[in-house]
C-alpha cells in the first residue's frame, strides 16, 4: 500500500492548505464520476425516447396482425416479421440450449482444470467474442449454398452460434458456485456422476442457468448481420417449413428505415421499438432471477 | 420457455393459415433500383392470386451471384450482363421496366429543376476537376441563377450497384477523362466525395449535407422532395426528368441490338430524351432444375406486363413498350425450357 | 468417482440412488464432451472457411494485401489497409472515451452510490447493453449525427481551418455528421456496460479491510481510488478494457450506419472511413470473385486481431485470479 497520505499528515502544515488541495482532487472525482454515470443513463434515455417518440405513433393493432406492405401503400403491419424473429430466437435457442448446458456442465464438472478445458474454455471466449458477421458468412457457406437456398433454419442455426459461447459461460460460472459439499453429499448417497449433475448441481444452480439462457435470448433476438447472409427476409408470410426467406425484425427495421417511402419507416420505428421493448424486459426479468439467486 | 413454445405453435398455425398449399411462393434477388415497384407489384400480384414473390434488394451483383449459385429463382440486376456471359451461366434475360437516374442537389437558394448542367460538367463535378458551384463552367450555363462560392461535395454509392453502373456509363459517354479514369462499373475508384449507402444513403446525405450533388433513381429524389438538376440531352437541349422525356429516350431503342435486350439507354438521341435512362433486368435460368418456380416466374412478369403499367407510372418508373413486351413473350417461349424440352409457359 | 460410488452401494432401496447403469451416466459425460467439442469444432470450422475463402486474396497479392490501400473492384485491385486503420482508429477511440467513462461509473457504483440507488443505476448501465446494436446504428444515423454535425463539427471545423496539426486532423470537409469520430463515439457507448459491470466487480473483489484501513487513516474517496482501489485491480481492469476492445473491434451494424463507408484514407477522424466489419457487411451479398476472396481475407485478419486482444485480455486476468 502507498504511504502517500501519511507524511502530509505529519507535517505540521496548516490543515487548511493541506485539506483544500486533497479536498479539490476528492470533490472533483465524486463530480466526474458523477457525471459520467449521468451521461450513461442519459443516452439510454435518449434512444427509449427516439424509440417513443418515432415508434410509439406508427404502433396500432394492425402492426400486429398485418403483413409488411407494398412502398406506400396504407396500413398494413409487421405481424410476419415478429413471428418469424420469434421463431428464428426460438430455433436458435433451443439448439444452443441443450449444446451450451452440456458443454459447460464439462467444463466445470468433468473437465475442470485440464487441458482441453482450459482451451475450450478459451476458444469460447473468442466464439463469444467473434464478430456477429463472421458467424453469418460461415453459416452461409455451410447452409445457404449447399441448400440451394436462403432458410429460416440456416438462421436459427446461426443464431444457435451466437448463443451458445453466453450459455456455456454463463453455465460454468453457476455451477461452479454451486459448493463441493452438495455434490459429496449427492456421491455419498450413491449416485453417479450424471445423478449428482442432474439432480443437485442443476438443480442448484438452476436460477442462474436460466438467466444465461434468457441472456443468450436478449443478444441473439436483436442480432442483423448473420441474418442478412442467411434468413434473409420476406415480404410475406414465410413457408411453415422455413424454407425461402424468414421475416425478421432486426433485417426488416434495417431495410425499411432507410426507404424514402414514410409508411415503411413508421413501420421500422415501431418494429425497433418492439424488438427494444422485449429485450430490455428479457433482460430485467433475467437479471432478477440472478438477483433472486445470487441473495444467498 | 412454455410461452415461447406457445408463440411458435401459434406462429406456425398462423403462417400455415396463411399459406394453402397450393399458393406458390418464389424468391427473387437483385437490384435496389427496381425494389418499390417490384414489391408493389407482388403485394398486388399476391391480392390476385394469392401467389407470394418475395423479392430482396441486396444490389445487382448480389442478385447475379444468387441465381448463379441457384440460391433463388430468379435475380435482377440493373447492369445487362453480356452475351458470353449470359451463355456461360446459360440464363435468359429480360428487361421489365425503366427508370430515370437524376443528379439531386443541395444549394441553397437553388429551387428543383432550375440547375442546369450538361455531361461533362457533370463529369468533371464528380471527378474533382469543377470544385466550386461558382466555377464559370457552371455559371456558363446557369445566367441568372445566383450559385454560391461553395465546394462541391459529390456524392457517390458506397455499395456496389447498377445504379453506379448507368451513372458511370452515361458518364463515360460524354467525358474522355471519366472514361480513362474512374470508368464504368458497379463500384468504381471515386476520386471526391462521400459514399452513402443505397440509393436512400445518397438521398440522406444530399439532404443534410450544403453544397453536396448526388445521383439517385428518380423515385427516391420524388419521394424524399430533393431538388435535382436538369441535363442537356444528346440533341443539345435541356431536359427535366419525368416520364416523359424517359419514354422518350426509350422510344427509339433499338432493343435486338444486344444480346438478352441488353442495350443501353443513356445518352440517346431525341429531342426530349432524358440522358440516363435504363431498363432494368431479371435473369431467370434457360433450363432451370426447379421448371415449376421459373413457371411462376415468368406467370408473374407475364401478369406485370398485363397489369402492372398503371403501378409502375405511379411509382415513377417508365412501363415497356407493347412491341417489347411481345418480343420478350416470345423469348420466354422460345429459350426456357423444361425438363421436356417444351417451353415452360405456354401461352 | 463411480469405482467409488458403486462399492459404496448396498442393495437398499431407500437411497438417492437411482437405477442408472453405467452406461447412462457414461452417455451422460459422453454428451457433455461432445458438446463441448462442438464448440471447438464451430469455431475451427469459422477459421477455416475465413481462411478457404481468403487465401486466393493472399496469394493474388501476397503480403501488400495488409498494407495496400487500393480497393477497385472494377480493377480487381484490393488491399485491406484503409479497412484496417478504420477498425483500429474507431476502436481507439472508442476506448479512450469509453474507458475513463466506465471507471467513473464503476468507481461510483462501488464507492459514491446510495445503497438504494445501486440497483436502478447498475441496471440502467446493462440494460445500456441489451439495446441491439441497429438500434444504435439508427440513433447515431438519425439522432446523433445531425447534432453532431451542427454542434460539433462545423464549429470545430471552423476554430481549427488553417492550424497544422488540429487543421487537419480536426477539419471536416463534408460535415455529415458520419465518420471514424462518430463511430468511435457510438463503439464507446456500446462497451462502456461491458467494461463497467467488470470493473465493478473487480472493484466490489477487493477486500474491504483495505479500503477501510486506507479511509481509517483520513485518506479521502480519491487517494483512496488511486492508491489502493487501482494498483489492487489495475492489471484485471486492464484485462476488461481487452474485452471491450474485442468487441469494438467486432461491431457491425452500428458502424455500418454511422462510418461514411469511404474507401479512402483521410487523415480527419471527421471523415468517413470504413472498418473491416462495415465492408464486408456493405459489400458481401454482392461480391463476385476476388472481391469475396478479399472479403473473406478481411475476415480473416479481423480474426486474427480479435483473437490476439484476447489472448492478451486472458493473460491478464489471469495472473490476477492466482492470488
Amino acid at each position: 500500500m502507498d504511504a502517500a497520505t501519511p507524511s502530509n499528515l505529519a507535517a505540521p502544515v496548516a490543515w487548511g492548505r493541506v485539506r483544500r488541495g486533497r479536498h479539490v482532487a476528492d470533490q472533483a472525482l465524486k463530480i466526474i464520476c458523477t457525471v459520467f454515470t449521468m451521461l450513461g443513463a442519459l443516452v439510454l434515455g435518449w434512444i427509449l425516447m427516439m424509440l417513443l417518440v418515432e415508434g410509439f405513433s406508427a404502433l396500432s393493432p394492425a402492426v400486429f396482425t398485418q403483413v409488411t406492405p407494398g412502398p406506400g401503400t396504407q396500413g398494413g403491419g409487421i405481424a410476419n416479421a415478429i413471428v418469424g424473429s420469434l421463431i428464428l430466437t426460438f430455433l436458435g435457442i433451443v439448439v444452443a440450449t441443450p449444446v451450451g448446458v452440456l458443454a459447460g456442465t464439462y467444463l466445470a464438472e468433468y473437465g475442470k482444470g485440464s487441458k482441453l478445458a482450459e482451451v475450450i474454455r478459451f476458444l469460447n471466449d473468442i466464439l463469444l467474442s467473434a464478430p456477429s458477421i463472421l458467424i453469418g458468412l460461415f453459416v452461409y457457406t455451410l447452409m445457404v449454398q449447399p441448400m440451394g437456398g436462403y432458410s429460416g433454419w440456416a438462421g436459427g442455426v446461426a443464431l444457435a452460434i451466437i448463443a451458445t459461447p453466453v450459455i456455456v459461460r454463463t453455465t460454468e460460472d453457476m455451477l461452479r458456485i454451486v459448493p463441493g459439499s452438495l455434490r459429496e453429499a449427492g456421491a455419498a448417497l450413491g449416485a453417479p456422476m450424471s445423478t449428482v449433475i442432474m439432480s443437485i448441481s442443476w438443480r442448484a444452480a438452476r436460477a442462474g442457468m436460466l438467466t444465461g439462457i434468457l441472456l443468450a435470448m436478449a443478444r441473439i433476438a436483436g442480432e442483423t448481420a448473420p441474418l442478412l447472409f442467411t434468413a434473409l427476409n420476406n415480404n410475406f408470410w414465410f413457408k411453415p417449413n422455413l424454407m425461402g426467406g424468414v421475416s425478421n425484425l432486426p433485417v426488416m427495421i434495417y431495410q425499411f428505415a432507410l426507404a424514402p417511402y414514410q409508411n415503411w419507416r413508421e413501420l421500422a420505428w415501431a418494429g425497433a421499438l418492439l424488438i427494444t421493448l422485449s429485450i430490455l424486459a428479457l433482460s430485467i426479468v433475467a437479471r432478477m432471477f440472478l438477483k433472486k439467486d445470487g441473495a444467498r | 420457455m412454455k410461452i415461447l413454445s406457445y408463440a411458435f405453435a401459434a406462429g406456425l398455425a398462423v403462417a400455415s393459415m396463411a399459406t394453402p398449399a397450393a399458393a406458390a411462393e418464389i424468391t427473387g434477388a437483385g437490384a435496389t433500383f427496381p425494389f418499390p415497384v417490384y414489391a408493389k407489384w407482388a403485394e398486388a400480384y399476391k391480392k390476385e392470386t394469392n401467389n407470394s414473390l418475395n423479392y430482396q434488394s441486396i444490389g445487382s451483383s448480389g442478385g447475379i451471384r444468387q441465381i448463379r449459385a441457384k440460391t433463388v429463382d430468379f435475380g435482377a440486376t440493373d447492369a445487362p450482363l453480356k452475351g458470353e456471359e449470359l451463355q456461360k451461366d446459360g440464363f435468359v434475360q429480360f428487361p421489365t421496366v425503366m427508370g430515370g437516374v437524376v443528379p439531386v442537389i443541395n444549394i441553397q437558394g437553388v429551387e428543383t429543376r432550375q440547375l442546369k448542367l450538361t455531361g461533362e460538367v457533370l463529369a468533371d463535378i464528380f471527378n474533382g476537376k469543377i470544385s466550386k458551384w461558382s466555377d464559370a463552367k457552371i455559371a456558363g450555363l446557369n445566367q441568372g441563377v445566383k450559385l454560391p462560392d461553395a465546394t462541391i461535395t459529390p456524392v457517390y454509392r458506397s455499395d456496389g450497384s447498377g445504379t453506379t453502373s448507368v451513372f458511370t456509363t452515361y458518364l463515360s459517354q460524354v467525358s474522355e477523362s471519366w472514361k480513362s479514369g474512374p470508368g464504368v462499373g458497379a463500384s468504381v475508384q471515386w476520386p471526391v466525395g462521400q459514399g452513402g449507402k443505397g440509393n436512400e444513403g445518397v438521398a440522406a446525405l444530399v439532404k443534410q449535407v450544403p453544397n453536396s450533388i448526388g445521383y439517385v433513381e428518380y423515385a427516391y429524389a420524388k419521394q424524399n422532395n430533393i431538388p435535382y438538376a436538369q441535363l442537356q440531352n444528346k440533341n443539345g437541349k435541356f431536359v427535366a426528368p419525368d416520364d416523359k422525356t424517359f419514354q422518350a429516350a426509350a422510344a427509339n431503342a433499338d432493343w435486338k441490338s444486344a444480346p438478352g435486350f441488353g442495350i443501353s439507354l443513356t445518352n440517346q438521341a431525341g429531342d426530349e430524351a432524358w440522358p440516363i435512362t435504363a431498363p432494368t433486368f431479371i435473369l431467370v435460368p434457360k433450363n432451370p432444375e426447379k421448371p415449376e418456380q421459373v413457371a411462376e416466374v415468368l406467370k408473374f412478369f407475364d401478369w406485370v406486363f398485363n397489369k402492372g403499367d398503371q403501378m409502375a407510372v405511379e411509382l415513377d418508373y417508365v412501363p415497356l413498350p407493347a412491341a417489347l413486351k411481345q418480343q420478350i413473350r416470345d423469348t420466354w417461349k422460345a429459350e426456357i425450357k423444361g425438363k421436356d424440352g417444351q417451353p415452360l409457359l405456354r401461352s | 468417482m463411480v469405482a467409488l460410488t458403486q462399492d459404496l452401494v448396498m442393495t437398499r432401496t431407500d437411497t438417492v440412488r437411482r437405477s442408472s447403469k453405467p452406461t447412462a451416466d457414461r452417455l451422460f459425460r459422453l454428451a457433455s464432451l461432445s458438446s463441448a467439442l462442438l464448440v471447438l469444432m464451430v469455431l475451427a470450422g469459422i477459421v477455416a472457411s475465413m481462411i478457404y475463402g481468403g487465401l486466393p486474396a493472399f496469394q493474388e497479392f501476397g503480403f501488400g494485401f495488409i498494407t495496400s490501400t487500393a480497393w477497385d473492384v472494377n480493377r480487381d485491385q484490393y488491399g485491406a489497409w484503409v479497412a484496417i486503420v478504420g477498425t483500429l482508429s474507431s476502436a481507439s477511440i472508442a476506448l479512450i472515451i469509453g474507458v475513463p467513462i466506465s471507471l467513473g461509473i464503476a468507481i461510483f457504483l462501488t464507492q459514491l452510490c446510495p445503497a438504494w440507488l445501486k440497483r436502478p443505476v447498475a441496471t440502467t448501465i446493462e440494460l445500456l447493453a441489451a439495446v441491439p446494436s441497429i438500434i444504435y446504428g439508427m440513433w447515431g444515423l438519425f439522432v446523433f449525427a445531425p447534432l453532431f454535425a451542427k454542434f460539433v463539427q462545423i464549429p470545430t471545423s471552423q476554430l481549427v481551418e488553417g492550424i497544422p496539426f488540429f487543421g487537419t486532423v480536426l477539419y471536416s470537409r463534408v460535415p455529415s455528421g458520419v465518420g471514424v469520430l462518430t463511430a468511435g463515439i457510438i463503439l464507446a457507448i456500446m462497451i462502456i456496460p461491458f467494461i463497467a459491470s467488470i470493473t465493478r466487480d473487480i472493484l466490489d473483489q477487493i477486500p474491504t479491510i483495505l479500503r477501510e484501513s486506507a479511509y481509517g487513516i483520513g485518506c479521502t474517496t480519491w487517494e483512496v481510488v488511486r492508491h489502493v482501489l487501482m494498483p489492487q485491480a489495475g492489471v484485471s481492469i486492464i484485462g476488461a478494457v481487452m474485452l471491450g476492445l474485442g468487441r469494438a473491434l467486432g461491431e457491425t451494424m452500428a458502424v455500418t450506419f454511422v462510418i461514411g463507408n469511404a474507401n479512402r484514407l483521410s487523415a480527419s477522424i471527421f471523415d468517413p472511413g470504413s472498418t473491416i466489419a462495415s465492408r464486408i457487411a456493405n459489400e458481401f451479398n454482392e461480391a463476385l470473385g476476388l472481391q469475396l476472396n478479399a472479403l473473406m481475407a478481411l475476415g480473416c485478419i479481423l480474426f486474427l486481431v480479435t483473437f490476439t486482444v484476447l489472448v492478451i485480455a486472458r493473460i491478464l486476468i489471469a495472473r490476477v485470479q492466482t492470488h
